[in-house]
């Protein structure tokens, strides 16, 4: 099997056995591909492990990982500067380093089917009319793409008459709001927006000024981290709750991804769990030691995904703790890995998405 | 079809329309990025009257593919 052919079936079609079968071989032939293309990555697995080592495909769990913040330290790519046709630069603000992802053609192209695959999972193959909890102007300069902007492009296929709900003081056109849905009667309308701002400026926003709003039936799509929602003591249960009772929107996912490893992204289903699709994997290591961890212990996420070719970015070790629950058997039906994300490291340098935009 | 379609990208992308040829691809030139892309589409569908799925805009990788998809839909 190769990566064409999971585009041929479901996004959570593979059961661990028929899943190890092509993950482990193609996730082989990227770290292969990514030592001979990129010296810098070349460099680290000698490096740390010598240069014989990583020459057998013997399983996931002794693939080389990086760690993710290294690609704020390095500019790591397996392609020439002219093929680059995208740089995807991660959130952070003036004081942090950002990092950067170079794209090619094939890659890009890849991650944004990928995306599609699985996110049409969710929502059937037709566009809905489309909200986006943002300011239009996060999209503005087209070459280089922050986080914010990068995730928005990605899903903004998935709709149609985008109606861009903030302005550049993230204040809610409310009026605006209400002439869209007017327009869409009846039909089921999208929402996309980061986790902290769906909060802060739709949610949180509407109470505050006594907004009633029913967005029927309707579907929101959020990413971007629980830190500063966890700040205020909100978890997904009270996110969801109050989405519904304030906005009357039935149906909320939320999704675990990161700019450097866009489209293998991972989707909440029905019931809280966070899946991992056919593209990707996910394993659990000790922060301390590193090595894995079984299901229910947590740790630290790493992400494996069979989309990058363009950067050394296919096995990385995050900085949040999370923690596995199960394979294959979660009551939604859906196959492969199923697991939660708790937060970030302690100590760890802070990031996320929808975390750069400062509170005032 | 193709003419009206060809005038379709022409003002969209803000390109000539002599440029616009079978092989023009998506990404390869400033004026066609993922921000265009949405225009465009909305371009289209306005003017054949017709709504693309998720997978067909993604799939609309040059104008020759915008053709095939295009008839696909009768237009």
């Amino acid at each position: 099997m190769n990566v064409q052919e999971m585009f041929e079936i479901g996004p959570y079609a593979l059961d661990k056995k028929q899943k190890s079968l092509f993950l482990n071989a193609e996730l082989h032939r990227l770290t292969l591909h990514h030592r001979r293309h990129c010296e810098a990555y070349a460099n680290i697995l000698n490096a740390t492990a010598g240069a014989s080592s990583y020459l057998d495909e013997s399983g996931i769990e002794s693939e080389p990982f990086l760690p993710v913040r290294l690609f704020k330290m390095l500019e790591l790519k397996s392609i020439g500067r002219q093929d680059v046709v995208k740089v995807l630069t991660s959130s952070g603000t003036t004081s942090q380093t950002v990092s950067k992802i170079f794209l090619d053609k094939q890659t890009a192209g890849l991650q944004a089917r990928a995306l599609v695959h699985i996110v049409k999972s969710f929502l059937g193959p037709k566009r809905m009319p489309m909200i986006i909890v943002d300011t239009p102007n996060v999209i503005k300069d087209r070459k280089s793409y922050s986080a914010r902007g990068a995730g928005i492009m990605g899903m903004i296929n998935f709709g149609r008459n985008h109606f861009y709900l903030l302005n550049d003081e993230m204040e809610a056109d409310w009026e605006g709001l209400e002439r869209f849905l007017k327009v869409h009667t009846d039909q089921k309308v999208l929402l996309f927006g980061f986790t902290f701002m769906v909060w802060k400026y739709f949610a949180q926003a509407a109470e505050r000024q006594g907004k009633k709003v029913d967005l029927g039936d309707s579907l929101l799509i959020h990413s971007g981290g629980w830190k500063r929602l966890e700040e205020e003591a909100v978890d997904n249960v009270t996110f969801k709750k109050v989405l519904r009772e304030r906005l009357g929107i039935g149906q909320i996912h939320n999704f675990y991804g990161m700019v450097e490893q866009v489209g293998s992204i991972f989707m909440e289903c029905e019931h809280g769990h966070l899946h991992v699709p056919t593209f990707a994997d996910v394993r659990v290591r000790d922060s301390e030691t590193l090595e894995p961890l079984p299901a229910n212990r947590p740790g630290l996420l790493q992400v494996l995904s069979v989309l990058p070719e363009s950067y050394p970015g296919h096995s990385l070790l995050t900085e949040d703790i999370g923690q596995i629950h199960g394979e294959d058997d979660c009551p939604c039906g859906r196959q492969g890995i199923y697991f939660s994300v708790h937060g970030r490291l302690p100590r760890a340098e802070i990031r996320g998405c929808s975390d750069t935009h400062e509170s005032v | 079809m193709e003419q009206k379609l060809r005038t379709i990208f022409a003002e969209s992308l803000e390109i000539p329309e002599e440029r616009v040829k079978d092989e023009l691809e998506y990404n390869t030139l400033p004026e066609w990025d993922s921000i265009s892309h949405m225009s465009l589409i909305a371009a289209i569908e306005d003017s054949f009257d017709i709504m693309l799925d998720t997978e067909d805009v993604i799939d609309m990788s040059s104008f020759g593919k915008a053709k095939e998809i295009v008839a696909k839909y009768g237009a």
